[in-house]
């Protein structure tokens, strides 16, 4: 038994610094520019599709990494200059509508490009195997997603909270006017911002992509629990994307593992074996609903 | 979103069909073929199709000496999109026979429609408990097995072996259900564990804490398409217990063959159909699917092959008159054709009576892997849901 919450707190930790990769670029997006970003999870799925593509081709995961994620914040950085610029001053609503037609076009693009089969992407050699931790034998390849989600949170704190531009971000999210008034080319500022937010979808992505599929739509789902992570944590606020992503992930897999045995106590082992997974994958928006009742603005609301 | 993805992917669809639409003669028996051919389920819906248009190559693309003319449709693994696929195909281009289907739950809802307007439908895979049982219907035939029958097989074996602590996981959907059920009836005890993940879920560290804590002896995992693939990688990089004995059906087990080898080698596999199996038509389907494709073929691929010649028997029984739908299932009923199985011949419920086999994965001399018939698990086997049958 101990081992097996042992197991599962592992499984969670990862799942949650996975979540939190994607959603904390999703928020400082939000935050600092006011814009909603359907087509993140695009990106997620872009920078994977270039690194099982540049990981195929020289036979090392790692240089995929480095191929990808410098490829992907590229990307972005040309559409923020070509298009999501213009949209910036525009209403909530034409950001949802012009970022979902660009989900449907990276979509469509990766099938057109690659196909309808997923690619396959290999975890590093290295950590193919399992590793020993205290008697348990856990996914080496686990551990090291965990690991890259760790260092790029306190990465991220250090970057807001300890540097200049950290200074400008946070400045951004609270008073553009008067950040523009001090001279900052925030124009310049945006584009950065964003192309790093998408930079760690990416990030996300290619982790991810030896653990699930690298396919057409693979952000969709992921984009959900991250808009749930964000909604959660309060909209702009990166330490809330850390402990909602923390949470979101906690809750989906113990929710998934206890709930049908719990519902297998009291009701027949037909009922509990409907009822039990159907209601655990579900617990994230039930618990999204409770925190929305309590606190509408999220848990830490950047924005007040 | 996913939805809304699929509507629009579904529309284009059917726009590029339009613009193909042509004036055909109406001497030309056609085919739907509506089966899932994008993302991470499609491997099942690619045999399938491979399958199905190496019979129709070997056939001239003739169906029963008539010209055949075959529409696939990808149903994007989405019951909205089959839907709108099948609607498709039974309105607009007006087929005769629908033939497809991997998934149970895009056939159930594909199903009502196709019988309403008096479409045949031949399920190359796809056998739900509810189109066996009471919801049988005369315009519906499997040429593949009832969801159950190789879960059933798989737990007659593990009951055979007399494990103490078993263990099954499957998706939570009808099929998965039906696997359940059907493992269960055999095995005639609980099994100790049973999870069920989503369908289409591909992270399984959660089931993989739950089956390490169990301590099991035996695993039964029926998990189709990407779900078993990254399943059974993701449980070797878990480093769990490679003594616990591992049982899949053999559908599973011939895709898994391919991009998994060495991770599945010497696990059991159950199933109607085996690629060694000694008669002369497997013979000549397996060696020309291996020179076709250039890989063996798998379980899905062989069902695909004989729906096609089921259905080429048919329409040749009835001399090309598939417009008269009673004797085209008639026709269909007398399968009066060479299965590559072997014995073959239809229950009351238009379901298989069949063999089931067991097979394991080996390594073959030329390092690649292959599927061998180890024993006849359940001879001239008959489902479960038959009685329940009343055809109207």
């Amino acid at each position: 038994m101990g081992n097996l919450i042992f197991e599962q707190v592992l499984n969670s930790l990862q799942f949650g610094v996975m979540l939190f990769l994607i959603a904390s670029g999703l928020t400082l997006i939000f935050g600092v520019m006011n814009f909603v970003n359907l087509a993140h999870g695009s990106f997620f799925m872009i920078g994977a599709y270039v690194a099982a593509v540049a990981a195929g081709a020289s036979g090392s995961f790692w240089l995929g990494l480095l191929v990808a994620l410098p490829a992907t914040a590229a990307l972005g950085f040309l559409l923020e200059w070509l298009v999501f610029r213009r949209l910036y001053k525009k209403d909530h609503m034409v950001h949802v509508l012009a970022t979902f037609a660009f989900i449907l076009i990276f979509n469509d693009g990766v099938r057109m490009i690659w196909g309808p089969q997923p690619l396959p992407l290999n975890m590093p050699a290295a950590f193919a195997g399992p590793v020993n931790l205290f008697g348990l034998p856990y996914s080496s390849y686990r551990l090291l997603v965990m690991a890259v989600g760790m260092v790029v949170a306190v990465a991220l704190y250090l970057l807001i909270n300890r540097t200049r531009i950290g200074m400008w971000v946070r400045a951004g999210a609270n008073n553009l006017e008067m950040v523009t008034a001090m001279g900052i080319n925030i124009g310049l500022l945006f584009r950065l911002v964003f192309s790093f937010g998408l930079l760690l979808a990416a990030l996300a992505g290619i982790m991810l992509g030896p653990l699930v599929a690298v396919q057409a739509g693979m952000g969709d789902d992921v984009l959900i629990l991250a808009f749930v992570v964000v909604v959660i944590g309060g909209i702009g606020s990166v330490p809330g994307a850390a402990i909602g992503a923390l949470i979101v992930g906690v809750v989906d897999t113990l929710g998934r593992s206890l709930l049908p045995q719990l519902f297998a106590l009291f009701l027949s082992a037909d009922a509990a074996a409907s009822v039990g997974p159907a209601l655990g994958s579900m617990m994230i928006y039930l618990v999204m609903i409770a925190v929305l009742f309590w606190r509408p603005s999220g848990l830490f609301p950047a924005r007040t | 979103m996913n939805r809304l993805t699929q509507v629009a992917g579904a529309v284009m669809m059917a726009m590029a069909a339009g613009a193909s639409l042509s004036a055909q003669a109406s001497e030309v028996v056609k085919v739907g073929f509506l089966t899932t051919l994008s993302g991470p389920a499609s491997a099942p819906g690619v045999d399938q199709r491979e399958g199905f248009m190496l019979a129709m190559k070997m056939l001239g693309n003739k169906l029963g000496g008539v010209p055949a003319e075959v529409i696939v449709v990808d149903d994007q693994f989405s019951p909205d999109a089959a839907k709108q696929g099948a609607d498709r195909l039974i309105k607009r281009e007006k087929v005769d026979i629908v033939s497809g289907f991997v998934y149970s739950n895009i056939l159930l809802a594909v199903a009502p429609a196709a019988f309403v307007s008096k479409t045949v439908v031949v399920s190359a895979n796809a056998g739900p408990a509810q189109l066996a049982g009471a919801g049988c219907n005369p315009y519906f035939f499997s040429a593949s097995y009832q969801n159950d029958a190789t879960h059933e097989a798989a737990g007659k074996l593990m009951a055979d072996k007399g494990y103490q602590r078993v263990a099954i996981i499957a998706p939570n959907y009808p099929a998965g259900k039906d696997a359940s059920a059907g493992f269960k009836r055999f095995l005639k005890k609980d099994p100790a564990v049973e999870l069920f993940p989503k369908l289409g879920q591909l992270d399984f560290a959660t089931e993989i804490a739950q089956l390490r804590a169990a301590n099991i002896d035996a695993l039964y995992f029926f998990l189709p398409g990407g779900m078993g693939v990254n399943f059974v990688k993701q449980y070797a990089a878990a480093g769990m217990d490679p003594k616990i004995v591992r049982v899949m059906p053999a559908y599973d087990a011939d895709q898994q063959m391919l991009s998994n080898g060495d991770l599945i080698a010497g696990v059991a596999n159950t199933g109607q159909w085996s690629a060694d199996l000694p008669n002369e038509q497997n013979r000549a389907f397996v060696a020309a699917y291996v020179k076709e494709y250039g890989h063996q073929p798998s379980m899905f691929a062989s069902q695909a092959y004989d729906a096609a010649m089921l259905i080429d028997s048919a329409v040749k029984t009835i001399g090309g008159k598939v417009e008269n739908r009673e004797a085209l299932i008639a026709a269909i009923k007398a399968a009066n054709f060479k299965s590559v199985r072997g014995g073959f011949k239809f229950a009351a419920n238009h379901f298989p009576i069949q063999n089931q086999y067991a097979r394991v994965v080996t390594k073959g001399a030329d390092g690649k892997y292959v599927n061998n018939m180890t024993q006849t698990l359940l001879p001239d086997h008959v489902d479960a849901y038959v009685s329940q049958c009343k055809m109207p």
